[in-house]
């Protein structure tokens, strides 16, 4: 059923079709409606799960790897400053094989204190061993966050399921809901191979020497590649069950493009708008968007771009003293390669990406100005 | 595409009347609709914007509103300020909260379509607010479904129940006595 819902209801709606039996979080602008929400399906009893508000998000992260040790199926939501003091336990979470899913609003990080979206939250936790989706439509937030359950329980590997805050957190829009009995069919019940049960004593996390240590890291690295062929396996069942899905990119108009805008997450949509505006002018525009950061989708990027096409990487985040996230990554997916991949830093903090910026971008990137090794900085104009 | 911007104050339900008119527009069956909160610290009495973006086709763009084709003003108080015209389409609507005879308000926005909505006597006449501080949104998205024929009135009425929050019959009545009046005028110019 259609409802007009904004990105953080889809969220919660999304873990409470899931049927998440431990749902633990602490409200941080802009996911506070994501957590309001489940407090209010679970005092009207239609979230049957337990919702615990933690005293902070360190705690909130700290009952899950609690819960998912002991087998429930657990849900949590936070931005910016709530995620970074999650992260020792997101070391934790990940390293314990446990499936946890958190839907992460993006928001820029202090100082100067700022509320707006801006992706290096989520993309400064690359190296803790968690999945990262990034969404581009409510839509996809809801059927993501159900997705996210079936392949996290299935590498055993937690998932953080990335909006754009207020852009999408915020943003009310027509939403397709599913059934109970629809989500139920794509994700079956959590069946935990081993758990924390005092019938049965065992040790989770203890004290490993490095020899152990190394080869429990490396089977990590091994569950999430193949993680890969799990996300696009969830994508194309959904799509069958649901006809709508994602897979591991999604491009647009790049067969015979020159130039291809590159993005994540909300952009992505407006810049299928930016592509079809410059197509209508005859110019060979093409865009694409990385739905998957962790693991990164190289095979499924390197295939949907042309052999020659230059490469115009939007970064809504940086890193200092290098460049924008994104763009690191995608250069390092695919060295060798002669192709011009220019990087763009835009939007920081909240700046708005129109169509118009990204068609000035793309114009920028088509007339081969920019330096492959600096990004540019760039500010709308308008 | 239709594009809408709203002007407001925090706690007049500016937001809430963008999300109505997503509602009722999905309702109808006429086509897709973002309803975008302009993205601040929410503070009553502190000048709010919101945004509507209307399409038959799926909207794609998720950028803010610049070049709006219609601007309503829930407080009248704004039409002082030059921000509430700008960038708005040179056949673009003002449509604003006032009691005011029309002719002055055309002249306030010389060469503009501007129509007045009696928002504030409307949400008075069925309890809604003080005269201090009306809760004119409601019937302000009433007025807003018959100028623009974004719903019919059942698609309305059920955007409306679905989205306020208290006194719902009374906002309802709101909604339907605007609603009535803008669709007569609507029919009175064919």
């Amino acid at each position: 059923m259609k409802k007009v819902l904004m990105g953080n209801h889809a969220a919660a709606l999304g873990a409470a079709l899931a049927r998440v039996d431990v749902a633990a979080a602490y409200p941080i602008t802009p996911q506070t409606q994501s957590v309001e929400l489940l407090a209010e399906l679970a005092a009207k009893g239609d979230f049957k799960g337990r919702f615990v508000l933690a005293d902070s998000e360190h705690s909130a992260m700290s009952i899950l790897l609690g819960a998912a040790s002991v087998g429930a199926r657990t849900f949590t939501s936070t931005s910016s400053h709530g995620l970074a003091y999650m992260h020792e336990l997101l070391h934790w979470v990940a390293g314990a094989r446990l499936p946890v899913v958190m839907v992460e609003v993006n928001r820029a990080l202090a100082a100067p204190w700022n509320l707006w979206t801006d992706q290096t939250d989520s993309l400064s936790q690359r190296d803790t061993g968690w999945m990262q989706f990034y969404c581009a439509t409510s839509q996809e937030v809801l059927d993501t966050v159900l997705q996210a359950y079936r392949v996290a329980e299935r590498v055993r590997l937690p998932a953080m399921v990335v909006l754009d805050g207020f852009t999408l957190s915020h943003t009310y829009e027509p939403v397709d809901v599913p059934s109970q009995a629809a989500a139920d069919a794509f994700l079956p019940p959590y069946q935990p191979p081993d758990i924390l049960d005092p019938a049965r004593p065992i040790s989770l996390g203890g004290l490993t020497m490095p020899k152990e240590y190394f080869r429990l890291r490396r089977r990590i690295d091994h569950d999430m590649r193949r993680a890969l062929g799990e996300i696009a396996a969830a994508g194309r069942d959904f799509q069958t069950q649901f006809g709508r899905g994602c897979g591991l990119v999604e491009d647009y108009r790049c067969e015979d493009a020159a130039t291809i805008l590159v993005t994540a997450g909300a952009v992505g949509s407006t810049a299928q708008e930016a592509v079809d505006s410059l197509r209508a002018e005859g110019l060979r525009a093409g865009c694409l968007r990385l739905r998957v950061f962790r693991p990164f989708p190289t095979q499924a990027l390197r295939a949907c771009l042309p052999p020659r096409a230059r490469l115009a990487v939007v970064d809504r985040s940086y890193s200092p003293g290098a460049s924008g996230i994104f763009f690191q990554e995608i250069k390092a997916a695919l060295y060798p390669s002669r192709r011009e991949i220019a990087g763009y830093v835009a939007g920081l903090g909240g700046g708005d990406i129109t169509v118009e910026f990204l068609r000035d971008i793309w114009r920028d990137a088509d007339a081969g100005r920019a330096v492959a090794d600096d990004p540019a900085w760039v500010e709308d104009a308008r | 595409m239709l594009e809408i911007r709203f002007h407001g104050r925090g706690g007049q339900g500016t937001v809430v009347a963008a999300k109505i008119i997503a509602e009722a527009v999905l309702n109808s069956g006429r086509g897709q609709c973002l309803a975008i909160p302009e993205f601040g610290v929410e503070r009553r009495g502190a000048p709010v914007l919101a945004y509507a973006r209307i399409s038959e086709k799926p909207i794609r763009v998720r950028s803010r509103i610049y070049e709006p084709d219609a601007v309503v003003l829930l407080d009248p108080a704004f039409a002082a300020s030059p921000a509430v015209t700008a960038g708005l389409k040179p056949d673009g609507l003002v449509i604003v909260n006032s009691e005011l005879p029309r002719e002055t308000l055309a002249a306030r926005w010389p060469g503009r379509r501007v129509i007045a909505v009696p928002a504030r006597r409307i949400a008075l006449t069925h309890g809604l607010g003080t005269p201090a501080s009306p809760l004119v949104n409601t019937a302000i998205c009433g007025a807003l479904c018959a100028i623009l024929s974004l719903a019919d009135w059942p698609a309305l009425e059920q955007a409306v129940r679905e989205a306020v929050p208290a006194a719902v019959e009374r906002n309802l009545a709101a909604t339907r006595e605007a609603f009535e009046v803008f669709r007569e005028a609507a029919r009175a110019a064919r």
